[in-house]
């Protein structure tokens, strides 16, 4: 870490950059915030480890408006939400200044507190750490296998490789030991019945806080249909009926074909609704009829739900 | 002081539910959240786990109807003689139905301390003048059962707004002592809910929570931010807080998404809104975020137009403006739901930390 830190901090200095979007240490061993550091001052907070899974490409749509290069920390994952926005004219590709960083799956603190509740410490984090992390609390230490902790998305990892980048820093390592579509292929074998009362269950949860959609790098619509005030369906109204589910499937539906499922949307929701199942059901639906598409591989791809060609599936056809 | 084995819990909230609507922590879909009591409801680990959300919903509700307007039209051929004659065209008739107040006692089990406090945080904005009727209904017929904290989390930093987890002050008091749970009515309403519930209850001896009670404070003793420093806010401290550069180095990460508020157990900000049904309105009213673009938006775009303006709205709000209008009540408990929750992991603790870092001189 103090490697990168270092490169960061020189690029600051010599001008290349004029900020460093990244992670700023937290006030507990295990959250971190994004943040935009201004000054080599700043960077003494800085910090890269496996509690690091924000995927900061999104930040980079306001950095790179403004003057001068934004270095940004992306990961393999990130690099492919950071070229679907290229993709779509959000960023601005010359005023960003990309450090690929090396990951080895990121943490998932929800799993690590379900048998550690007091931490007060937590070691073996870093890029290069052990297999093994250690976790101290007041109730007592645990030991815990990296492997075993890690946010679902890890498990099915898209790979190690960066798909953009200006500078690659650390090694990274493919963690998938998941199907991607496993968890699509079983909700599919449901009847509609049961497919019907687990998307109630968990959609039922929602307190429509919305922090799916700000932090989803495919939502960077300026005005979001949801907080229109002149409209009926209010967007912090959680109508037990039917309201929030509404609102799940149309965003569901917005991101199709762009949603790179970077999982950010899970990682985030308070009440731990797996919300990245819509998006990959469509992702799987889309390889399906228009051929295997993996949205910001390449920035200039066409997706194939803004394209058209003589071998598209004809409407209402169920392949 | 009585007492009940943990293993046959749901024999007690079967017995209160049978009497009364029952509201405690429930686990749905992996989630713990306060919820009606059913019959074969999972309750494993509620005793010791945190909900996501508050019990704030037992008393004010994230959404709830305010009232329905229901609008009939007669067309012309069905008007009466005595109408027709006086040239009406058209017959409209506005009706407005009026939302049933609560009207029956009912009981929250589970609130912990910190929870407890939330509803004075509460009271005072719903029942001073003008008093809220419906949040009143719900809190004239309460009853709450609250629960010590067996295992504070480091998430946890209620002492710092003098909150005693290890000794809640609700209707009826609980601690789990080993392998019971411990119970004791601390008002009359809850020497009424006892009295309904004592034939499954067994007499106990006071002594035995006072262990527990201990354990309680000395956990609190180690947990990192239980020694919060609130120096510095409070009563009188609007300008020189914000009008701080503070605010501009650490607000950047928030999402403006809602999580905080919602989780909060104090946060009291409200919308009224209609909708449009089929032959008139409902008008409803949902919790509000000051994390939103539309909070308090007036025609103009006033008045708050940036996320740093929304930001700090919502720690000058607890830390600053309650303190202010309510004899130095700050309107946050300490729960520590939303630095278990925000997406950013920005949250109350840090802005703390952050400003007393300022003073002292330090980079931010």
């Amino acid at each position: 870490m103090q490697g990168l830190k270092d490169r960061l901090k020189e690029l600051l200095t010599d001008g290349t950059v004029a900020r460093v979007v990244g992670w700023k240490k937290g006030d507990m061993p295990y959250n971190p915030e994004p943040a935009v550091f201004t000054s080599v001052d700043e960077m003494d907070d800085f910090v890269y480890d496996g509690f690091c899974g924000a995927n900061l490409s999104k930040m980079m749509i306001e950095a790179t408006k403004l003057e001068g290069k934004t270095a940004v920390c992306l990961k393999p994952c990130d690099t492919y939400s950071f070229n679907q926005l290229i993709r779509e004219h959000r960023v601005n590709r010359d005023n960003a200044y990309i450090v690929a960083v090396g990951c080895r799956g990121k943490l998932d603190i929800e799993k690590i507190k379900k048998d550690a509740k007091g931490i007060t410490e937590i070691s073996g984090t870093e890029l290069d750490g052990a297999d093994e992390i250690t976790v101290k609390t007041i109730y007592g230490d645990k030991t815990v296998n990296y492997s075993d902790v890690l946010l679902n998305r890890c498990h099915v990892c898209k790979g190690k490789d960066h798909m953009i980048s200006d500078e690659v820093w650390g090694e990274s390592k493919d963690t998938a030991d998941q199907e991607r579509f496993a968890e699509i292929e079983k909700i599919e074998a449901m009847s509609p019945e049961e497919r019907f009362e687990f998307f109630k269950k968990e959609l039922s949860k929602c307190i429509r806080c919305n922090a799916c959609r700000n932090v989803c790098p495919a939502c960077s619509c300026r005005k979001c249909i949801f907080d229109n005030t002149k409209f009926d369906a209010q967007q912090k109204a959680n109508v037990v009926s039917f309201e929030e589910r509404m609102f799940h499937i149309i965003r569901a539906f917005h991101v199709a074909g762009r949603c790179t499922d970077c999982g950010e949307c899970s990682r985030v929701c308070p009440e731990g609704i797996p919300l990245h199942l819509f998006n990959r059901k469509f992702i799987k639906d889309i390889d399906k009829f228009y051929g295997e598409f993996q949205a910001g591989k390449d920035p200039e791809a066409q997706c194939p739900l803004t394209d058209f060609t003589f071998e598209d599936i004809e409407p209402g056809e169920r392949g | 002081m009585y007492k009940i084995a943990i293993k046959d819990i749901n024999t007690l909230f079967s017995k209160i539910a049978g009497e009364q609507e029952l509201i405690l922590p429930v686990k749905k879909a992996g989630q713990y959240n306060f919820g009606v009591y059913e019959e074969g409801a999972d309750t494993e680990g509620i005793l010791t786990n945190k909900t996501v959300k508050s019990a704030k919903d037992a008393f004010f509700p994230q959404f709830e109807t305010l009232y329905n307007v229901k609008k009939t039209i007669t067309p012309a051929d069905e008007l009466e003689n005595g109408e027709e004659a006086s040239g009406t065209k058209i017959r409209t008739k506005l009706e407005v139905q009026m939302e049933e107040l609560k009207d029956k006692d009912f009981v929250v089990f589970g609130m912990r301390g910190c929870d407890v406090k939330a509803v004075d945080v509460l009271d005072k904005v719903f029942l001073s003048d003008p008093v809220d009727n419906y949040y009143k209904a719900r809190r004239d017929h309460s009853i709450i059962v609250a629960l010590a904290c067996h295992e504070p989390e480091e998430s946890c930093f209620c002492t710092v707004f003098g909150i005693d987890p290890s000794d809640p002050k609700a209707d009826v008091a609980t601690w789990v002592v080993g392998e019971d749970l411990y119970w004791k009515p601390m008002t009359e309403k809850g020497t009424k809910l006892t009295e309904s519930v004592k034939d499954i209850l067994s007499d106990a001896d006071e002594g035995a929570i006072e262990e527990e009670k201990a354990n309680i404070k000395a956990i609190m003793d180690k947990l990192p931010n239980t020694k919060l420093s609130l120096e510095g806010w409070g009563q009188g401290k609007t300008d020189e807080k914000f009008n701080s550069e503070v605010w501009g180095k650490i607000y950047n990460p928030c999402l403006g998404c809602g999580t905080c508020t919602f989780v909060c157990p104090t946060c009291q900000c409200y919308d009224i809104k209609d909708y449009t049904t089929k032959d008139g309105i409902q008008r409803y009213r949902c919790w509000d975020s000051c994390m939103y673009s539309d909070f308090t938006l007036m025609a103009g775009g006033q008045n708050r137009t940036s996320q740093l303006q929304r930001f700090r709205q919502r720690f000058m709000h607890k830390l600053v403006y309650f303190p202010d209008r309510y004899d130095g009540m700050f309107s946050c408990v300490g729960c520590g739901r939303c630095v278990d929750k925000c997406p950013q992991s920005l949250n109350i603790i840090k802005v703390i930390k952050a400003f007393e870092k300022a003073e002292k001189g330090g980079a931010v």
